[in-house]
């Protein structure tokens, strides 16, 4: 079974029917494993009960930027491969990526009210997740724009891979930024040594969350697979209905049934 | 090499005559400037003290504004069919065409920089500073634009979708510039760090920008 095989959509919805629900599964089950570890973990000396946010916090920001990297690859997918599927899965997983972005923020700014005293500070980690929320906005934006899928799908493509060159850069600039206006104030977390006692439970988190993300995705991409179908299949009765009097019928309704057999 | 300087000399040209619209860019930078004494007050030192950062919005949204133009009218005409189906390499053509817009749109912005640094109550070394900048940072603007320019005429959709999608990549060419700015005015860092990290990102986006806007017109056209 490789990559290419999966290009009938029909084999991918046949094969992701079995697999789907094993993926949600695991993922229950990880997370229900990861939650109670969570719940059960001591309470930081400084922090108190508030490091438990932490739990949620770090695998959604983790999450933000990993599913823009699985969007580039399939952008790759659509400009180089020309794989059909490429394109559907990063539609997919555009919204999915600006929900874990959201909710990274979320979390942080709920987690930043007790610890720092405010929801928002503009601290140089906080500035560029919102950078890149609005750019899954924008990508969102644009697949909404065009009616057209595959169309829209290669100037998303280009797009997603732009962000993926330009994100780093932006990353980086506004770490620069940052040192240059406020200095000091922000946490100082004692992040890089993580207790033992954190770091299980934060790493079972992140493998239940990314599991998540699996599965949502693939859920989405059946989704969209059908829709393209149902839409498909509305264009050729539409077509069906205008033409079938004229003499052109013939040939919109091959070109619509090609689109069909595309889809 | 012939045809890509024709090509900058016919878009220069056309966007320099009437219906061209390249100076209504710095109409537009001088309006944005002369509004903002009546959003902070007509206070001089506080607007000294905005002053770079005003200037460097003001260009950035103008040289946004002006992106439109890039390919739209060639794609009206027919023009651009003609540009990517010849011997040139797109890439190379559309870098031409962003230089030809720079020229025509990017640099009267910098020639107006003084006038407006005088309103705005710079001296002489915040002037320049601010104009040195901006002459580093603008190419960066326009060659990453162009990337939104040539979705834009793909789509057939420009705009507020192209400003949402280009703005955001903007971000690092309007740190740098202004904090260039302010280290020349006021320091305490050195102008050089924040400078030549500014004409790195102009270079990269020489770069990029060519290649991911070819690659979307030749996608994207039909």
């Amino acid at each position: 079974m490789t990559l290419i095989d999966l290009a009938n959509p029909t084999r991918f919805l046949a094969l992701t029917a079995r697999v789907l629900p094993w993926l949600a599964g695991a993922t229950v089950i990880l997370l229900a494993v990861g939650l109670y570890q969570s719940a059960l973990a001591p309470d930081d000396y400084q922090q108190g009960a508030t490091v438990k946010i932490m739990f949620i916090h770090v695998p959604n920001a983790w999450l933000s930027m990993f599913v823009w990297g699985v969007m580039s690859i399939a952008s790759l997918g659509t400009l180089v491969w020309r794989h059909p599927l490429a394109d559907v899965a990063a539609k997919a997983a555009a919204p999915i990526g600006a929900a874990f972005t959201f909710l990274a923020l979320l979390t942080g700014s709920l987690w930043g009210r007790p610890m720092w005293g405010t929801y928002w500070e503009w601290d140089a980690r906080l500035t560029s997740v919102l950078i890149l929320f609005l750019m899954y906005l924008g990508l969102m934006a644009l697949w909404r724009a065009v009616d057209d899928p595959s169309r829209a799908a290669r100037a998303a493509a280009v797009l997603t891979l732009v962000g993926a060159i330009n994100l780093p850069i932006i990353k980086f600039s506004v770490d620069w930024w940052n040192t240059l206006h406020q200095p000091a104030s922000v946490m100082r977390m004692g992040g890089s040594t993580l207790d033992k006692s954190f770091l299980i439970p934060l790493l079972v988190m992140a493998i239940a969350f990314t599991l998540l993300f699996a599965t949502l995705h693939i859920a989405a991409m059946r989704n969209e697979i059908l829709r393209r179908r149902v839409r498909s299949l509305q264009m050729m009765q539409a077509s069906r209905v205008a033409f079938s009097s004229e003499s052109s019928a013939g040939s919109r309704a091959e070109n619509a049934s090609n689109e069909a057999g595309a889809a | 090499m012939t045809a890509l300087s024709a090509l900058v000399r016919r878009d220069i040209r056309i966007a320099l005559r009437v219906g061209g619209g390249a100076l209504i860019g710095v109409l537009f930078f001088l309006t944005v400037v002369v509004l903002m004494p009546f959003a902070v007050g007509p206070d001089l030192a506080l607007l000294s003290r905005l002053g770079p950062a005003i200037l460097w919005l003001g260009a950035l949204l103008a040289s946004l504004l002006t992106l439109d133009r890039l390919f739209m009218a060639d794609h009206d005409d027919g023009s651009l069919d003609l540009i990517t189906m010849s011997r040139t390499p797109l890439e190379l053509a559309c870098a031409a065409k962003a230089l030809a817009h720079w020229l025509a749109a990017g640099l009267p912005l910098i020639v107006a920089t003084p006038v407006l640094g005088l309103l705005l109550n710079l001296d002489m070394v915040a002037t320049g500073a601010v104009a040195l900048t901006l002459l580093a940072g603008t190419p960066a603007l326009t060659f990453t634009g162009m990337i939104g320019a040539a979705l834009a005429v793909t789509l057939h959709r420009g705009g507020l979708l192209m400003a949402v999608l280009v703005l955001p990549l903007s971000i690092p060419v309007l740190i740098f510039g202004v904090a260039a700015s302010q280290a020349a005015i006021v320091g305490p860092m050195t102008f050089g760090a924040p400078f030549s990290i500014l004409c790195a990102l102009s270079l990269v986006s020489l770069v990029i920008g060519p290649f991911a806007a070819a690659a979307s017109l030749r996608h994207g056209l039909d």
